[in-house]
């Protein structure tokens, strides 16, 4: 019936060696353990205010499990001790009340600034509508005339198995939605469907695509680059198959994408949808384009897709 | 006095067989029909999980079609909230609270019966519809529209089914109050009931109070599908979000009637193998009924992506925030108990001090996506999935496990096997922790919740998570085999089983006769709950 100390502390070291993983150098090479820190001044408060947490977390689990620990070792019946017969103490009770509280406060203040600015929308230099389909995204530069579908590229034999998944498996799309740097960009969310989420974890933004609402976000994206996100709630059969994809591009390079775009006349490239797609109403009125007549990621050139 | 025994003479003919079960009003049959039910589920439901990992094992697709994942992630939620964890937690209430407040039975014996057997037929109905026409649910447990009514020929099936599941727990609810309220022996004040009853009594509360909210939500989804009405239908003028503010109403308060037991059952375990009185007491009374009225006012954490005006976003990141406080008073309170006692650990408090460290840890994750503007980061992420498990499975789980095995010996009047015990208990914490701490970072890093494929970046820790998993579902196999065991024979247990044990149960021979206490016990007087005055008075009278 005696237990063995040296399996406690076997056990114990397990969990403090998880949580040292956790609180690890977060630039490490191997595959992401950490929340990004993200390419807009948002996105880095926000990793700012989860390691905060974390860490309070982490002193407080230190405070708490080496209470226990110290009680699990000493306090045993084979160590011939009685047991002592206290049970009240209106003053611990107190400290324990209010030390939380405090600590809570502690917290709630900076996570509260960073909450009213991401939800201020005003001032911002540009809006994208972005709309939610079963399984895809429109985008619509609302000040530009120029809108678009953007559709998983990753091929059917990719997913199943039939040929090698490249790097960006499942997180590549046809057009991908090209955003000016250093620009504060209002995002407009609704869904044409069922409920989706836009999310792209770089810049902080997650908001909910709901048929019937149009929910405001914004972002300032502080670096050039490709960020990647996915739908966020789940939306049916292909929820996990229906990418974000954002190219972020100098003010001036943005300037004559978008200029590009509004002049072209476009036709919508005919071709089968790349998607695991059932037919759908809903989705049979956009045209994927061929996932193999699209250009490297590097040629900004779109083919747009036009319902 | 005559008219008494004959009563009793005519109350033990109970029917033998079949339908000694189906016919039965006794607490303890009812009790060990629910223990089974549940223990039958978590089989059904674990199944369903490991075909979930299976098919996230390695990216792309390949065992299961997109839909029919779908409607295992559903199906495993439904099945462990309302087929596990809920009828567990009813179960050991049957047996144990009559026993605990030193009653005959429970208060409204025949509505018991009919709590009981509404569940198979209800999971029967639930099941069914994954051979229907459109696969079963696939929607999410959260049955949020426009997505829920694109169901198929399952839809009304599963709408009912979990009118039926409302029904049975509102029941069993009912029960739960009025045995508390009115059958306590003289003598037990409130203030004296062992916690297992109090927090029982606020569960039953919180139930009462919002299942009908949950079958109204879910009635409302079935006249919007099936006769014209727009609830949460935009395009006739009505509102998708409605529904997830009507469901997180019922929702939140669930999650607390899922672990509000727990924390009674920890708090019976804990003073036992400490040998020493739980601390605080009233403390642990007041903090659980702040937890029951928080729970009420937090709802729209669950939905802060849907877009809510900033002072609504501000105000339930500070009411779910102040959860913690509470709850931090719990966790120090076990601590202190566990403070300058003298300890032995056998498997029941194995499972409860494993319950405190890693559902404290399940708290943590909850703080931290309590916080907004992080919480737009964790939201549907893995993340949250790390979050409810370490808190549900860890937490609800391992302290039923841990009842299961404290009062098993008085059940059954067997001890069971310590080796086998500790075996199942080693096994399912290192596994457990296998299958879900990595889901924390691979949450973090980005991994949406309810897909069936991911990117290539979240392979490593889908592995080991899936690898728990098996490990994890293999070892309650142990346990399985161990209650079987324990049920058909063992050594005698003694009527207190554990040297520390307090309260009336432990009074009564092992196994204790079929009506409790057919004299109510005195408990009146100097008996306190503390020092256990009473419980030696009954000792030498008896």
């Amino acid at each position: 019936m005696k237990d063995n100390p040296i399996k406690h502390s076997l056990r114990y070291s397990l969990l403090g060696g998880l949580i040292a993983l956790f609180s690890l150098d977060v630039s490490a090479d191997i595959q992401p353990y950490n929340m990004t820190e993200g390419v807009t001044q948002i996105s880095k408060e926000v990793f700012d205010l989860h390691m905060l947490i974390f860490y309070i977390c982490c002193v407080i689990g230190i405070i708490v499990f080496g209470a226990m620990i110290v009680s699990l070792i000493r306090d045993r019946k084979s160590k011939g001790v009685p047991p002592a017969d206290f049970h009240e103490s209106v003053l611990l009770e107190f400290v324990w009340t209010a030390i939380p509280f405090a600590i809570l406060i502690g917290i709630a203040i900076p996570a509260a600034k960073v909450l009213i600015d991401m939800e201020d929308v005003s001032d911002s230099e540009m809006t994208v509508k972005v709309t939610g389909y079963q399984w895809l995204w429109h985008y619509d530069y609302i000040d530009h005339d120029v809108d678009f579908y953007s559709v998983l590229k990753t091929s059917r034999n990719e997913i199943y198995n039939r040929s090698e998944k490249n790097e960006n498996y499942l997180l590549e799309v046809d057009n991908e939605l090209v955003l000016p740097t250093n620009r504060k960009v209002r995002i407009l969310i609704t869904s044409n469907d069922v409920i989706h989420a836009w999310w792209v974890p770089d810049l902080a933004v997650k908001k909910d695509a709901i048929p019937g609402y149009i929910n405001q976000a914004w972002t300032e994206i502080d670096e050039p680059g490709i960020y990647r996100g996915q739908c966020a709630e789940l939306c049916g059969r292909d929820h996990g198959f229906m990418p974000i994809v954002v190219r972020a591009l100098p003010p001036e390079e943005f300037d004559a994408w978008v200029l590009q775009q509004s002049n072209k006349t476009v036709a919508g490239s005919q071709g089968s949808s790349i998607s695991l797609q059932q037919s759908n109403k809903t989705v049979a009125d956009s045209q994927g384009s061929n996932a193999s007549l699209q250009q490297e990621n590097k040629n900004i050139e779109q083919n747009a897709l036009i319902n | 006095m005559s008219t008494t025994t004959a009563d009793e003479h005519h109350d033990d003919h109970h029917p033998s067989g079949i339908m000694r079960w189906i016919t039965t009003t006794n607490h303890k049959d009812i009790g060990t029909l629910y223990l089974w039910f549940s223990f039958i589920m978590f089989f059904i439901g674990g199944f369903m999980a490991l075909i979930i990992r299976t098919e996230l094992f390695e990216p792309g697709m390949q065992f299961v079609d997109p839909q029919f994942f779908n409607s295992m992630t559903t199906m495993h939620a439904i099945v462990m909230i309302f087929g596990v964890v809920m009828p567990a937690f009813t179960g050991l209430a049957n047996w144990l609270i009559p026993l605990m407040i030193g009653a005959t039975d429970m208060a409204l014996p025949r509505m018991n019966n009919w709590s009981f057997w509404i569940l198979p037929f209800a999971f029967a109905m639930m099941l069914s519809t994954l051979f229907m026409d459109g696969g079963g649910p696939a929607g999410g447990w959260t049955l949020y529209p426009p997505l829920v009514l694109q169901t198929g020929d399952a839809f009304p099936f599963v709408i009912f089914a979990i009118h039926f599941m409302g029904m049975s727990s509102i029941m069993g609810a009912i029960n739960v109050v009025a045995t508390i309220l009115n059958m306590r022996a003289p003598g037990m004040t409130l203030m004296k009931m062992p916690l297992f009853v109090w927090t029982w009594l606020i569960t039953a509360y919180l139930l009462i109070a919002v299942m009908p909210v949950l079958a109204g939500g879910v009635t409302m989804l079935l006249t919007d599908k099936f006769f014209e009405t727009s609830f949460f239908n935009a395009a006739g003028g009505g509102d998708p979000v409605l529904f997830q503010h009507i469901f997180w109403f019922f929702g939140h308060p669930e999650v607390y009637i899922l672990i509000l037991p727990s924390f009674g059952v920890i708090s019976s375990i804990i003073p036992t193998f400490a040998r020493k009185p739980l601390f605080g007491y009233s403390s642990m009374v007041y903090a659980t009924a702040s937890i029951a009225f928080l729970s009420f006012i937090v709802w729209a954490h669950h939905m802060f992506t849907v877009g809510m005006p900033l002072a609504g976003e501000l105000f339930f990141m500070l009411a779910t925030m102040l959860i913690a406080v509470p709850t931090g008073v719990k966790v120090f309170n076990w601590v202190c108990t566990m403070w300058r006692g003298a300890m032995t650990f056998e498997t029941p408090m194995l499972f409860a001090i494993a319950f405190i460290i890693l559902f404290t840890i399940g708290g943590f994750s909850g703080l931290m996506l309590a916080i907004t503007p992080a919480d737009f980061q964790y939201h549907d992420t893995y993340f949250v999935v790390a979050h409810f498990h370490y808190v549900l499975v860890p937490g609800s789980i391992f302290a039923i496990i841990a009842a299961v095995y404290y009062w098993l010996p008085k059940w059954t009047g067997h001890m069971y096997s310590e080796f086998w015990g500790k075996t199942h208990f080693w096994l399912s914490t290192i596994f457990v922790n296998i299958t879900f701490f990595p889901m924390h970072f691979v949450g973090l890093a980005g991994m949406p919740r309810r897909i069936p494929d991911y990117a290539l970046q979240f392979s490593d820790y889908n592995q080991i998570a899936t690898i728990g998993a098996f490990g994890f579902g293999f070892a309650q196999i142990i346990f399985l085999g161990l209650v079987i065991a324990t049920i058909r024979g063992g050594v005698k247990a003694t009527d207190r089983v554990w040297e520390g044990a307090e309260g009336l149960e432990w009074t009564l021979s092992s196994p204790p006769p079929y009506h409790s206490f057919t004299t109510p016990p005195n408990v009146k007087g100097e008996w306190n709950w503390f020092t256990h005055q009473h419980y030696e008075t009954v000792k030498t009278r008896s």
